[in-house]
């Protein structure tokens, strides 16, 4: 049994993927689209393709429509960030179901994330536990999203900042701290007035001058529109 | 094909009509008219593309503004027997009767459940039949983008409930198949596969096959019309998939046509326009500022150097009403994404004429800001549907705007999380360092909250693109050492690349064509 799940579960996804390329406009295909999603929450995998499909499917047909797999879809889309997965999947989403208060608290913390707002948002999201709790990984995806967020804007971030923004504080930031150290490459430093700082890694965001010309560089695909001519 | 949000409906059904006599007999086929399907029907036959073009985009108009101005074409079974009953000349003429009343009159839904059969028809034929065919370009491009505009027509019609007769109500209850979108959409698909499209464009690539260079057309004996209602139907995609507010797919749809490049959908300035118009909303929608703006820019300078070769084209009001909401949708984008060297002299110029003003206003944030956001917003973009069957129980309400006000709702929503920002910016373009505390105090707000402001900031001018990576398109960017704050201007840079290779094509485009001539 616990060999065999990962394999079929490869041979699930490939399907459903398949059925989304091939036969998306179809309405059969609605049950497999609710159990890959069921899928994506327990295996820790995701893919929007396969969700919007799904989405559209409901609009067409609003009778059929599950909230609360529309609900996890718009958890899996929230741990998507920066990417904006979850507008576009509200896009596709009734006004008067996202009325709905299991919507609206996911709009808002949404809304907090958007807008940098990371203490609001753990807050909120301590007060709805039983939204977040239903999709493992929930967590470790938003802090992804707050270090993102940190490396753009950081050179070195003093350590209140960084523990309100990943909600982890005490003993459990020191260890994380050094697993980032040790993985990461971030380096710690004592600051002179408030306590530790963290440098974060040097990339073109909170670097300027590490920027590379990028935009003068072409891709090869383009390069081999000439290569006829060169030929 | 003008396309408002109001449709006013023709009493009954058309057949009552005739016998009201609305001033006109659909079995009386003037002679101008029998010589028209006659010469028609022969260069069909004879594959004469250049005359089947002369005919459709003029005759047609010429004969349609003389005779029809506010009436039908004659009726396909009064000019059946000039042609044979030649069954797809009749579909083909059946396509083009619809299309002029749509744009003249107002449709009765019978009418429009009989254009459906007739697209079914059509494209059944062309699906399952081997079609021995060329047909110009334009005509192509027609029939699809005809097809999504009476299917977004038909959905808005169909949401407007309240005023119902029951005779309407009957034949909707009857006829529940008639545009149905799982209809219309995997017509659309099944064009696409059919015709193999996306291989062909995959092995044009690699110097296998011949389409681009061709304009579609087929200089082997074969047809081009699967072929090329393959490739306009992936723009059909991206439009239908606009109007139920799937970005991400439409975009998904239109992949396999390289943009950056001419192809055959810009052989017909209708497509051109109509690709670039959705591609640059649905950019837009997904926060992609800086490809909308790249695209609108490019479209809007080609509208402007070659408008005045369309005068006299039946789609001139169409491409002056498509540029007048693009540049409205470039006025959002560069509000909402301030980018100074993206956009070309001429469009900058028009634009400050026609937007300086707005833009202006929309960029202090204050509630006029949003209000003309709504307005810009309103007045450009697609007629969005809802695609899902009507509910027949009283009270029969009318929900045709439900769609437009989520999509606008949900725009404006995004707006308003892009208020601060507007705040920060004048600050940043004054100093090159400032500590979190100082610029805390100039902006009235506590070190907390600015953090929020500056995280939000560089979340929002950090887009993710196609391909999942981190594009920053801010023209005004900053980084914090611990508690001071270092603004850094972006160095435009000139893309030298893309240029010379640009050039290269075209030398080899010129040389290539004087040989030819040389050849003839």
């Amino acid at each position: 049994m616990g060999r065999e799940t990962p394999k079929q579960q490869q041979q699930v996804s490939y399907t459903v993927e398949q059925l989304v390329a091939v036969n998306p406009y179809n309405p059969d295909i609605v049950p497999e689209l609710e159990n890959y999603v069921n899928e994506q929450v327990s295996s820790q995998t995701y893919s929007l393709d396969a969700n919007l499909c799904l989405l559209r499917l409901y609009q067409f047909e609003p009778e059929r429509m599950s909230t609360q797999i529309v609900a996890r879809i718009l958890v899996k889309a929230l741990m998507a960030m920066p990417a904006p997965d979850f507008s576009l999947c509200l896009f596709l989403i009734p006004e008067r179901v996202q009325m709905e208060e299991q919507f609206k608290t996911l709009i808002v913390l949404s809304h907090y994330l958007e807008t940098g707002r990371f203490h609001q948002f753990w807050d909120e999201a301590a007060k709805s536990r039983h939204i977040v709790d239903a999709v493992p990984g929930f967590e470790q995806a938003i802090q992804t999203y707050a270090i993102h967020v940190l490396s753009l804007s950081y050179q070195k971030i003093p350590r209140p900042v960084l523990a309100e923004a990943i909600n982890v504080e005490g003993l459990s930031l020191d260890k994380f701290l050094e697993h980032q150290a040790a993985g990461s490459g971030w380096i710690l430093e004592k600051g002179h007035v408030r306590g530790q700082l963290i440098v974060l890694p040097r990339n073109e965001f909170n670097h300027p001058e590490l920027k590379k010309s990028a935009t003068d560089t072409v891709p090869l695909e383009h390069i081999t529109r000439i290569f006829p001519i060169l030929g | 094909m003008a396309a408002n949000y109001d449709y006013e409906e023709a009493p009954g059904t058309y057949d009552d009509a005739n016998r009201q006599d609305l001033g006109y007999d659909p079995n009386f086929v003037p002679d101008s008219v029998k010589s028209f399907v006659v010469h028609l029907y022969r260069h069909i036959r004879e594959k004469n593309v250049y005359e089947i073009h002369q005919m459709y985009e003029i005759s047609f108009q010429t004969l349609s503004d003389r005779l029809f101005k506010d009436t039908p074409w004659p009726s396909v079974d009064a000019v059946a027997h000039y042609v044979d009953n030649d069954q797809v000349f009749c579909l083909l003429y059946r396509e083009m009767w619809f299309r002029h009343l749509y744009a003249r009159l107002s449709p009765t839904l019978k009418q429009r459940i009989d254009s459906w059969d007739n697209y079914c028809s059509l494209f059944q034929v062309v699906l399952h039949r081997v079609v021995n065919m060329q047909l110009p370009n334009q005509w192509l491009w027609d029939m699809v983008d005809e097809f999504v505009y009476q299917f977004q027509s038909f959905c808005q019609y169909r949401a407007k409930m309240k005023n119902k007769t029951e005779q309407e109500i009957a034949l909707l209850r009857q006829f529940d198949q008639a545009w149905n979108v799982y209809g219309v959409l995997n017509y659309l698909q099944a064009f696409v596969e059919k015709s193999n499209i996306i291989q062909i464009l995959e092995q044009e690539k690699e110097g296998g096959e011949q389409f681009t260079a061709t304009d579609g057309y087929d200089y082997s004996g074969g047809s081009n019309v699967l072929k090329v209602l393959g490739y306009f139907s992936m723009v059909g995609l991206l439009r239908v998939h606009c109007l139920l507010g799937d970005y991400q797919t439409g975009l998904k749809c239109l992949l396999p046509i390289d943009i950056s490049q001419q192809g055959v959908y810009t052989s017909v300035i209708g497509s051109h326009i109509a690709t670039i118009y959705h591609y640059g909303f649905a950019n837009l929608m997904m926060r992609r500022y800086v490809e909308a703006i790249r695209e609108f820019n490019k479209i809007l300078l080609y509208i402007y150097k070659t408008k005045q070769y369309h005068q006299k084209s039946p789609q001139y009001e169409q491409i002056l009403k498509k540029n007048e909401q693009m540049y409205a949708l470039l006025a959002i984008c560069l509000s909402l994404c301030p980018q100074a060297k993206l956009v070309d002299e001429t469009v900058n110029s028009q634009l400050r004429e026609k937007y300086g003003e707005k833009m202006a206003r929309m960029q202090r944030y204050d509630d006029e800001a949003f209000a003309i956001y709504d307005e810009l917003f309103s007045y450009a973009c697609p007629k969005f549907i809802t695609p899902s069957a009507p509910s027949f129980e009283e009270p029969l309400v009318n929900y045709n705007q439900d769609a437009y006000r989520l999509q606008l709702k949900l725009f404006l929503y995004e707006v308003k999380q892009q208020q601060l920002l507007s705040g920060v910016r004048t600050f940043l373009k004054v100093y090159s360092t400032i500590s979190l505390g100082k610029l805390a105090n100039y902006m009235e707000v506590d070190e907390s909250t600015l953090r929020s402001i500056l995280f939000t900031y560089k979340h929002k001018t950090h887009a993710v693109d196609s391909d999942g990576k981190i594009i920053s398109n801010a023209d005004l960017d900053f980084y914090i050492d611990d508690d001071m704050i270092h603004v850094v201007e972006s160095k435009p840079v000139k893309r030298y690349g893309d240029y010379f290779l640009r050039q290269i094509v075209k030398l080899e485009g010129v040389i290539t064509d004087m040989d030819r001539i040389k050849l003839e």
